[in-house]
């Protein structure tokens, strides 16, 4: 890289000056590399550490496991038992997996509907590294069938209850103010909930991803730069110049909230630990029903036409059919984790603004910013939300 | 636990299987998604085959690819057959005296295919070398510790107790770098073993310090086609369990190399049993029935016409045997796990005119089948 010569001297200058720790850095790398630096005698025993990968049943008959080496170096897994026992395989790349590499293996096991296996693999230096098929059953494989009903699921996890809860809309056009700014309290309060449970279940794929994502502390990160930039691109805006546009806005954050829930359900069915009652989607309805109120309290005071409702309801309840699907068909858990830890920012977000709302509703209405209105309906949000939860919760 | 139980129990599901663990994790890259393996589209399904010997084995159930004895050191199917007789001379007073020499090694081996364990051994091999004298001899073992551990030989048998290789005895540990010389005559008569006795005595005898140790009756068992089989294990991540089970070490060994036998000859076994973490080991033989002489300590079987017999830790026994037909007959421990784990095998039974080509497919030679017959004539070789 040489510098153009446009700047002239002093353009060039500057660019050379930057350069040259960079060469030293080289000198350096290369001395390290040529002669290790005289660190011989600091090299203890080998590290091996692999992540098993999603887990496949792909046919009867045939297990597939993947493998990410998350460890320092090379690791060579020569054997594999299942249920302890050793069992003929056959690996893709087969040999060593390098650093950050994957392999997937074959496993012609036959495996046994409905009950629970263990695959154990061990590498050349003996370590062992096992996973569960906790309940055997098919992965489900893409097809119209299967794909039209994880879309109904994800439709009554999500759509259907966001388009009730905002039936409410005429009725919470009638309320005084002081009511309205009850409700826009517990908006505050659902959202809380809602990015408090995302940042846990962002946290849950965070831990199982290789070590090298540094999962545990990218989802904060991820989180406050999401805030960041969405506060950066809210400007000097005011909650109450676009109401509508913050109703996008709680739409959008929890629509990530709503992909996670899908993602879950998705996964559980494919691993066969999920049969979707009744009694589920009745639970789900009810407890996201509430989202449905936050969305639209916002723009109580305006007109919005009919399709920016059914868009609204999209935004936030569309992401759980998108969440079934991936989580059915082909789960990835870094992309899971990124798009719930940036869910956990635009949550922040939305609680931040909905605040500021509620600030200047109180301040109008000449009350204390945490009264008793005000602090009853945020309760009221959280609670609402933890109780109805016991429907879903196993 | 993982993500994804935990993740479960956060949500709704109606059944959540006892075990569950991880089954979702991380994709090498962002942007490469769960993979599809019902994407093999066009081609055909895989269905992995080894390369191992066809006709033996348990269907799938088999370890992939082939030990390399070579860099070993030791092959298990040699040590069917290698008894040390020692140095032999006679005393002043007549009697046998036969000289050996044990050296205590650390050395990485090969276990299982591609699978590598940091081993504590006698002259580098696992198990040591089998010790075959007469009743009444006169056993002097230069011992020398070449590691960087205290180790012990401890025989079985009767000897004084200066002889009997545990700590605070006689010399007690043999420090790295020392040396002692077990000197006691051999009794009783029987199928017997030595192992270090050093502590911590799990993890010295586990990672393969032990051997058999065969005394032989003055007046000589009938001839028959002699094998030892030492039952081990071993712990490769050290959680006081055993991943891989063998006789003579390598797991599966004789599934992908039947011992060559002749139909209607006597087959004497040598067994023991030095099984650490595990209660029991136990021998079944397929298709026939054998008799038992508990601890080899008798002239008269001590269990008739059995096909299953059982042995704690340090529990050994000869077993006599013929075939009455040709063909490929497994013995495995009828403990399904074990078997599964890698402890089984099998013998090809082949009419005499075809022992030379069963000898060639096992890969040995003439003097296997010659050291293989030679045990029951008192080593007079």
């Amino acid at each position: 890289m040489s510098a153009p010569a446009v700047g002239g001297g002093r353009w060039a200058s500057l660019w050379g000056l930057a350069l040259v720790p960079l060469l030293l850095l080289g000198a350096v790398l290369a001395y390290l590399v040529a002669t290790g630096g005289g660190l011989k005698t600091l090299q203890g025993p080998p590290v091996e550490q692999v992540k098993v990968g999603r887990v496949t049943l792909p046919e009867r008959g045939v297990i597939q496991v993947q493998v990410i080496n998350d460890g320092p170096q090379a690791v060579t897994i020569p054997q594999v038992m299942v249920d302890d026992a050793f069992w003929s395989f056959t690996a893709r790349p087969a040999g060593a997996i390098p650093r950050l590499g994957t392999a997937t293996l074959t496993i012609p096991y036959p495996w046994v509907e409905g009950e629970a296996h263990n695959v154990a693999l061990l590498t050349s230096l003996g370590t062992v590294f096992e996973a569960e098929i906790p309940v055997a059953t098919l992965t489900p494989q893409p097809g119209r069938d299967l794909f039209v009903r994880f879309g109904l699921v994800g439709l009554y996890v999500g759509v259907v209850p966001v388009l009730l809860g905002m039936l409410w809309f005429p009725w919470m056009r009638r309320l005084s103010a002081p009511a309205m700014n009850f409700i826009l309290a517990l908006t505050v309060g659902l959202l809380v909930y809602l990015a408090v449970g995302t940042y846990l279940d962002a946290q849950a794929f965070a831990a199982a991803l290789p070590a090298f994502w540094q999962g545990t502390p990218a989802v904060l990160l991820i989180a406050l730069l999401t805030l960041g930039v969405l506060l950066a691109l809210g400007g000097k805006r005011k909650p109450e110049d676009a109401p509508l546009g913050l109703s996008y806005r709680i739409a959008t954050g929890i629509g990530l909230h709503n992909l996670g829930e899908g993602l879950a359900i998705g996964a559980a069915f494919a691993l066969g630990e999920a049969a979707l009652g009744t009694f589920l989607i009745l639970g789900f309805t009810l407890h996201n029903i509430t989202e449905g109120v936050g969305i639209v309290a916002p723009v109580v005071r305006h007109r919005p036409r009919l399709t920016q409702f059914a868009l609204l309801a999209l935004i936030a309840g569309g992401p759980a059919i998108l969440g079934t699907w991936l989580g059915g068909f082909a789960f990835n858990p870094v992309l899971a984790t990124v798009f719930l830890a940036v869910g956990v920012g635009a949550i922040v977000q939305v609680v931040w603004e909905v605040s500021r709302l509620v600030a200047r509703n109180t301040a109008a209405l000449g009350a204390p910013l945490v009264g008793w209105s005000t602090l009853g309906g945020f309760t009221v949000g959280v609670a609402l939300m933890y109780f109805t939860a016991f429907f879903v919760k196993f | 636990m993982s993500w994804w139980r935990s993740l479960l129990s956060r949500r709704d599901v109606l059944r959540v299987g006892a075990g569950g663990a991880a089954a979702l994790a991380g994709s090498a890259a962002l942007g490469q998604g769960g993979t599809h393996p019902a994407g093999h589209t066009g081609t055909a399904p895989v269905s992995p085959v080894p390369s191992t010997t066809a006709h033996a084995g348990h269907g799938n159930n088999l370890m992939v690819g082939a030990v390399n004895h070579k860099r070993n050191g030791f092959d298990p199917m040699a040590m069917l057959t290698d008894w040390d007789w020692g140095k032999v001379s006679t005393l002043p007073n007549g009697q046998t005296l036969r000289e050996y020499t044990m050296i205590a090694q650390d050395k990485e081996i090969e276990i299982a295919p591609g699978i590598f364990f940091p081993a504590w051994t006698y002259n580098g091999r696992v198990p040591g070398p089998t010790l075959r004298c007469t009743e009444g001899d006169r056993l002097r073992i230069t011992f020398i510790n070449a590691t960087i551990h205290a180790h012990t030989i401890h025989f079985h048998g009767v000897h004084s107790a200066e002889m009997d290789g545990v700590p605070g005895a006689g010399p007690g540990e043999i420090q790295p770098g020392g040396r002692f010389v077990y000197e006691f005559d051999a009794e009783p008569f029987g199928c017997h073993l030595y192992h270090c006795h050093a502590t911590s005595l799990k993890r010295h005898i586990h990672k393969g310090m032990y051997g058999a140790f065969i005394v032989d009756p003055k007046e000589g068992r009938p001839p028959a086609r002699e094998f030892v089989m030492v039952q081990n294990a071993f712990d490769t991540n050290f959680d006081g369990a055993n991943e891989i089970y063998a006789v003579n070490t390598v797991g599966f060994e004789f599934a992908r190399r039947p011992i060559p036998v002749q139909k209607g000859e006597l087959i004497r076994i040598y067994l023991i049993n030095i099984l650490e973490f595990d209660l029991i080991n136990s021998f079944h033989l397929h298709a026939n029935f054998f008799n038992y002489y508990d601890t080899g300590t008798t002239l008269e079987p001590t269990s008739r016409i059995v096909d299953t017999i059982m042995q704690a830790q340090g529990q050994r026994g000869i077993l006599e045997f013929k075939y009455k037909f040709t063909g490929n007959f497994m013995f495995h421990p009828h403990i399904s796990e074990f078997t599964e784990l890698g402890w089984m095998g099998s013998f090809q039974v082949v009419e005499p005119d075809a022992y030379p080509a069963a000898l060639k497919a096992a890969g040995v030679d003439a003097g296997w089948d010659q050291r293989s017959r030679q045990g029951a004539a008192g080593g007079r070789s």
